[in-house]
């Protein structure tokens, strides 16, 4: 269970919130410009990483607005929440930059 | 080649009156040699078939299995052991029946016992939609040559005398495979991998793979925390952490992984002789041979390698148990655990060659993947020694996500494994 701090809202419990998947996709500007494969990356292939993940979230039973989460994977440790247009903050998860989907963690998983 | 024992009443009866003190190890500890012609990464039940079904069936002998843990760690021990071939899709009744069809003789092929049980497997019906949805799939799977068996609330009270049938969510029905059952999950790693040593496979344990070397495109070999393995094919299969080992190769995969969760009850006399799964109130159950009441929760809704679980997710299944099983009410569980899965959008597997020439992929089982750990070994052995796909295998390469000829089992998989 996961304690999330929507950013009009303040902190509640994670059965308040939907969870919506990797944050900060592009849409290809001109659709019909791209082939199956760069449409097919584009709607189906995800880093998926094992650390930090940019991740979107909606207070449906609040709100009801959108916002992006950074939670480390490996721990479920949420480092920020943040505006939709605004930028990712810089976190130190320790090991991981958060674009490398190598596993750095050498440790058995908890 | 490692001379195993054979296991038989004989042996078994020879081996009491030593107390048991000189059986043979199971496989042998094998050390990395400097290169194999194909390497298998990932000691789970779906990685061991495959190395199995290249020496047995593909004349590919020289097979190592890098396991960064031990066989089995990984969702092969972590499932709840249900095994079932009624899948909506062609594609899907083929692969999985195939597999149903393989595990029907397993226990006499590897000469281990994975206690195969074919109890039978019910999928109860609770709305209109739960209706027609079993009613449709019922049919499909009845079409395509797979036993399948509609059943009226009367008919499944008397297979499951203590269910209650009125809930919240009444049952109005159910869809029967008798083929469905259980089998014994970490017996199945154990039993791949004593007959893959024994046709000369090397099984390493505690080896981790770290990298892949690449040359001009073509896979030459694995980094490992044991050192660089030279291969000339390499074999996938490491469930949960597909993502993390295709950032590696450089390529991204359609798949996300999440925690999903078992819990177990202290152990009771025979109350459940079947399978039962309901996927509107999200509850399945069975009873293992230790008389433990197996009961598998859902995913957590988002990525995550914790391998922990949220504890939501296990009150909502035992919620839907007791509702469904009044009698369980005083029951205490266990244990409790959970496996990262690898899921993609068509709930339907990856079975695919990648941009990486000679480097394979198989994956994508998420949720549901123990039951077809025979077929998916021996079609992905196939795939790997003939660098083509086994024609059961092509409709599962990546390839379905360009073209939109997307497998969707989601009714048939989405909750229920
Ligand atoms: C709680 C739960 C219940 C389930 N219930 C069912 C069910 O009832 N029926 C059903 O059909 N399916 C079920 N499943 C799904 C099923 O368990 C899986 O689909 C299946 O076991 C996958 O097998 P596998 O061999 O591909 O993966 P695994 O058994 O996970 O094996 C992958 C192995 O790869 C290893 N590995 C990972 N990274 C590396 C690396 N870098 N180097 C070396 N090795 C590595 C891991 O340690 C692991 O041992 C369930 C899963 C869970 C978690
Ligand atoms: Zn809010």
């Amino acid at each position: 269970m996961l304690l999330i701090k929507c950013p009009w809202c303040g902190t509640r419990d994670m059965s308040e919130f939907s969870y919506h998947g990797e944050a900060h996709l592009l849409r290809p500007p001109a659709p019909a410009e791209v082939d199956d494969a760069q449409w097919g990356a584009y709607l189906f292939a995800r880093k998926n990483p094992k650390g930090l993940h940019r991740e979107r979230w909606m207070h449906a039973h609040g709100c009801r607005r959108w916002f992006n989460v950074l939670r480390d994977t490996r721990d479920d440790r949420i480092y920020a929440t943040y505006r939709p247009g605004d930028s990712p903050p810089d976190v130190d998860a320790g090991d991981d930059n958060g674009e490398n989907n190598g596993d750095n963690n050498p440790g058995n998983p908890t | 080649m490692n001379k195993p024992n054979r296991y038989s009443v004989f042996s078994l009866a020879r081996h009491a009156l030593n107390y048991h003190q000189d059986w043979a190890r199971a496989w042998r500890n094998a050390q990395p040699k400097r290169e194999y012609e194909a390497v298998i990464v990932g000691g789970g039940g779906h990685g061991l078939a495959t190395a199995y079904y290249l020496a047995r069936e593909c004349g590919v002998r020289d097979v190592a299995v890098l396991e960064k843990g031990w066989l089995g760690g990984g969702n092969t021990g972590r499932n709840t052991t249900i095994v079932r071939s009624n899948y909506l899709w062609d594609e899907s009744a083929a692969l999985y029946d195939h597999a149903v069809k393989l595990w029907e003789g397993l226990s006499a092929e590897l000469n281990y016992n994975v206690m195969f049980s074919q109890r039978g497997l019910l999928h109860l019906a609770h709305n209109v939609h739960d209706m027609q949805e079993i009613g449709r799939r019922g049919c499909a799977i009845y079409a395509n040559g797979i036993d399948s068996e509609l059943l009226t609330p009367a008919q499944v009270k008397t297979m499951v005398p203590f269910i209650n049938l009125d809930g919240r969510q009444p049952v109005l029905g159910a869809l029967l495979q008798r083929r469905g059952g259980t089998a014994r999950h970490d017996a199945v790693a154990w039993g791949y991998a004593r007959a893959a040593d024994a046709l000369g496979v090397d099984i390493i344990q505690n080896c981790e793979v770290t990298g892949f070397g690449i040359d001009a495109n073509r896979v030459t070999g694995v980094q490992t925390n044991r050192g660089f393995i030279g291969a000339r094919k390499v074999g996938c299969v490491v469930a949960g952490h597909c993502s993390v080992l295709a950032d590696m190769a450089g390529f991204r995969l359609p798949i996300e992984s999440t925690p999903l969760q078992a819990l177990v009850s202290e152990p009771l006399k025979p109350v459940l002789d079947c399978v039962v799964m309901s996927g509107t109130v999200h509850a399945y159950i069975s009873q293992s041979d230790k008389g433990e009441l197996v009961i598998g929760a859902g995913s957590d809704a988002y990525n995550s390698y914790s391998q922990r679980g949220g504890f939501d997710s296990i009150e909502h299944a035992l919620c839907a148990v007791l509702e469904l099983y009044p009698i369980f009410s005083r029951l205490k569980m266990l244990r409790q655990w959970a496996g990262i899965v690898d899921v993609t959008v068509d709930r339907s597997p990856l079975i695919t060659a990648t941009p990486v020439r000679n480097l394979f992929f198989n994956c994508g089982w998420g949720t549901g993947g123990f039951k077809a750990t025979p077929g998916s070994g021996h079609v992905f052995a196939h795939c790997i020694a003939r660098g083509e796909m086994h024609p059961l295998a092509a409709p599962f390469s990546i390839e379905r996500f360009n073209r939109g000829a997307l497998i969707d089992e989601g009714a048939a998989a989405a909750v229920a494994h």
